[in-house]
C-alpha cells in the first residue's frame, strides 16, 4: 500500500507541519516515508503545499503527480489541485474556507468545517490538526498514537503546553471521517 | 548504527560532513542549498569548528584552499551559478593538490535560472569545470541516505587522492526529507605530512599551483594524470536494478535515477524487459557495466534533467554498438515516471 498525499493551503495555515508529522509518524511505524516541500519563489500569504509518501515498499518517484489523498485548506488550493486527485481518491476539504461544491464525481469528498471546530476548541490555529485527524482516520494510513507521539517530538518543548489541545483537535477530526 | 532520524537532504549532507571530521566551512548563500550553511553555522561552533560566510563565492573557495592546504577537513557548498564562480579556485586546488569537498546542489540554468531540481551541470562537474587539464572525483547520490554515506566518504577520498571531491545533487535531493542512519563520528584523521602547518621538525612545505618551469609542470601534469587513472581504477561506483535480462536500459544518476526506477517497474509490469544502470560516481564514469550487458541490450535511454550531457559518456562507453536515446525535462520540471514509460514504449514499438 502506498499513500501519496498532497496537502495545500495558505502559508501559515500549517500544511508543512502536517506533512512533517505524517512523515515522522510513518518513520515511527517503520514505513518508507518521503516528505517533499513544494519549492519555488514562495511568499508570505501565498499558497503553500507539500507532499508526503507513506509506503510499505521502497519509494522511487520523487513527485506526487496524482495524489491518493488531497487536503485543501483554502479555495485556491482546491481549484489548483482538484483535477489531480487519483480516481477513487480522497479529498478532505476545509469547508470553512472552501464553499464551492467539488467538480469531480469519481472521488470521495469529506467536508470538515475546520476553522469553526478549531475556534470551538479554543484556538483557530489548530484547524490543520483537525484535518490531519480526519486524514489519518479516513485513510487508516497511520495509528493515532504514532501521530500524537510524533507531534510531541516535533514540537519544541516550550510549545508542549499546546499538546493537549492538539490531541483534542486530532481526535475531533478523526470522528468526522466516518 | 543509531536509530533512524528524519532529515532534509541538505542538513543530512552537513551532518555527515561533521561526522567525518569536517571542521571548516566557507560559503556564500544561494538557494536551494541554504540549509547546508544554515545547519553548519549552528553545528560547527558546537564541535569547535569554524563557519564563515564569505563576502563572495570567489573569496569562499580561496578560504577553502587555505584551510585545505593547512591540512584541515574543509567543505564548501553552493548551487550552479555559485559553483561557476568557484571554478578558478577549484582549479587552483586541483593544481596544488589540496583536498576538499564541494557540494553542488544543481538548479535550472543557464544564468540565474530557477531553483527547482535540474541536472544541467554534468559536463562542468565531470570535465574538471575550471581551466587546466584536471578532474574532480564526482559522486551523485540518489537518496538522502546515500547523500550521507557519500559525503562522509568524500572526505576520505579527498585526502587519499589529495584532490577535490564533488557531491553532485539537485534541489530535490536537498529539499526532501527521508529517514537516515547517521554514521558514528570519526575522530581519526590521516596524517598530512605535506600540509602547511606548524611543525618544527621538518623542512618547510609549499602548497602551490604555480610552476613556471614548463618541464616541471609537465611532470606535475603527468603525476596528476597518473593519479586520475588510479581513481578510474579504484573508485568507480554504480548501482543497477533488474539489469540481468534487460533489453532496454535506462541510464540515470541522482534524482532522475529514482524516477527511472519507478518507470522500470511500470515497464516490467507491462512485459517490457527494462532495467536501470545508475552511475554513482559520474567521474570516473562506470564504463565496464555497459560493456558487460551489451550483448543482451537493444537500446539505451539516458534520462537526464537537461538536454543531454551524460549521454556523451554512455556513447563513449559503448561506441556505436547500440542506439542511445535521450529523455529529459528542463528548467526545473521534474519528469514523471509515466512520461519515461511512454518514451520506453516508443522505443520498443519502433524497435530501436
Amino acid at each position: 500500500m502506498m499513500h501519496q498525499f498532497l496537502l495545500a493551503g495558505f502559508g501559515g495555515q500549517g500544511v508543512m507541519l502536517m506533512g512533517r508529522i505524517l512523515a515522522y509518524a510513518g518513520m515511527k511505524e517503520q514505513k518508507q516515508v518521503m516528505y517533499i516541500p513544494s519549492y519555488g519563489s514562495e511568499m508570505r500569504g501565498g499558497t503553500a503545499n507539500c507532499s508526503v509518501i507513506l509506503s510499505e515498499e521502497e519509494i522511487d518517484a520523487l513527485v506526487v503527480s496524482k495524489p491518493s489523498g488531497l487536503v485543501v485548506m483554502n479555495a485556491p488550493s482546491f481549484d489548483k489541485f482538484e483535477t489531480r486527485i487519483r480516481e477513487n481518491g480522497l479529498v478532505i476539504v476545509n469547508s470553512s474556507t472552501v464553499t464551492r461544491e467539488p467538480l469531480r464525481q469519481d472521488v470521495k469528498v469529506i467536508k470538515v468545517p475546520a476553522n469553526e471546530m478549531a475556534k470551538e476548541l479554543g484556538n483557530e490555529r489548530i484547524a490543520n490538526m483537525i484535518l490531519l485527524g480526519t486524514l489519518i482516520s479516513a485513510t487508516k494510513c497511520l495509528k493515532a498514537e504514532s501521530v500524537l507521539e510524533s507531534l510531541k517530538e516535533i514540537l519544541p518543548v516550550h510549545r508542549h503546553d499546546l499538546l493537549p489541545l492538539n490531541q483534542k483537535a486530532i481526535e475531533a477530526g478523526m470522528q468526522l471521517a466516518e | 548504527m543509531a536509530e533512524k532520524i528524519l532529515m532534509k537532504g541538505s542538513e543530512a549532507i552537513a551532518e555527515a560532513a561533521i561526522r567525518n571530521g569536517c571542521r571548516y566551512f566557507f560559503g556564500y548563500p544561494i538557494t536551494p542549498q541554504n540549509e547546508i550553511p544554515e545547519y553548519l553555522a549552528k553545528r560547527l561552533p558546537e564541535v569547535g569548528g569554524t563557519f564563515l560566510q564569505a563576502e563572495s563565492e570567489v573569496a569562499a573557495i580561496y578560504m577553502v584552499l587555505g584551510a585545505g592546504a593547512a591540512g584541515a577537513r574543509v567543505m564548501t557548498s553552493s548551487s550552479s551559478p555559485g559553483i561557476s564562480l568557484k571554478q578558478e579556485g577549484i582549479s587552483y586546488m586541483a593544481g596544488a593538490e589540496v583536498p576538499c569537498v564541494i557540494v553542488n546542489i544543481m538548479r535550472g540554468g543557464p544564468g540565474l535560472g530557477a531553483i527547482q531540481g535540474a541536472q544541467p551541470d554534468y559536463w562542468q562537474a565531470t570535465r574538471g569545470g575550471g581551466h587546466g587539464d584536471y578532474r574532480l572525483l564526482v559522486l551523485a547520490p540518489a537518496t538522502v541516505q546515500e547523500a550521507v554515506n557519500l559525503t562522509y566518504e568524500a572526505f576520505d577520498l579527498a585526502d587519499k587522492y589529495r584532490n577535490p571531491v564533488m557531491i553532485l545533487g539537485d534541489g530535490i535531493l536537498a529539499q526532501i526529507m527521508e529517514p537516515v542512519e547517521l554514521p558514528e563520528e570519526n575522530k581519526e584523521q590521516p596524517e598530512k605530512t605535506w600540509a602547511v602547518c606548524e611543525n618544527h621538525n621538518r623542512p618547510r612545505n609549499i602548497v602551490s599551483s604555480s610552476y613556471p618551469q614548463v618541464d616541471v609542470l609537465e611532470q606535475i601534469n603527468l603525476r596528476l594524470h597518473k593519479r586520475y587513472n588510479e581513481i578510474k581504477n579504484n573508485e568507480v561506483r554504480w548501482d543497477s536494478y533488474l539489469l540481468d535480462d534487460a533489453e532496454y536500459v535506462i541510464v540515470a544518476y541522482g534524482s532522475a535515477a529514482r524516477i527511472a526506477k519507478a518507470a522500470v517497474k511500470m515497464a516490467r509490469a507491462e512485459g517490457i524487459k527494462a532495467g536501470l544502470l545508475r552511475p554513482v560516481s559520474v567521474w570516473p564514469f562506470p564504463v565496464k557495466p555497459f560493456q558487460d550487458i551489451l550483448p543482451q541490450v537493444k537500446a539505451f535511454l539516458a534520462l537526464e534533467m537537461c538536454t543531454g550531457q551524460m549521454i556523451d559518456d554512455v556513447r563513449l562507453a559503448i561506441g556505436n554498438a547500440r542506439p542511445v536515446h535521450h529523455y529529459g525535462r528542463l528548467g526545473g520540471v521534474i519528469p514523471l515516471p509515466e512520461e519515461v514509460l511512454g518514451k520506453l514504449k516508443e522505443l520498443v514499438k519502433e524497435g530501436k
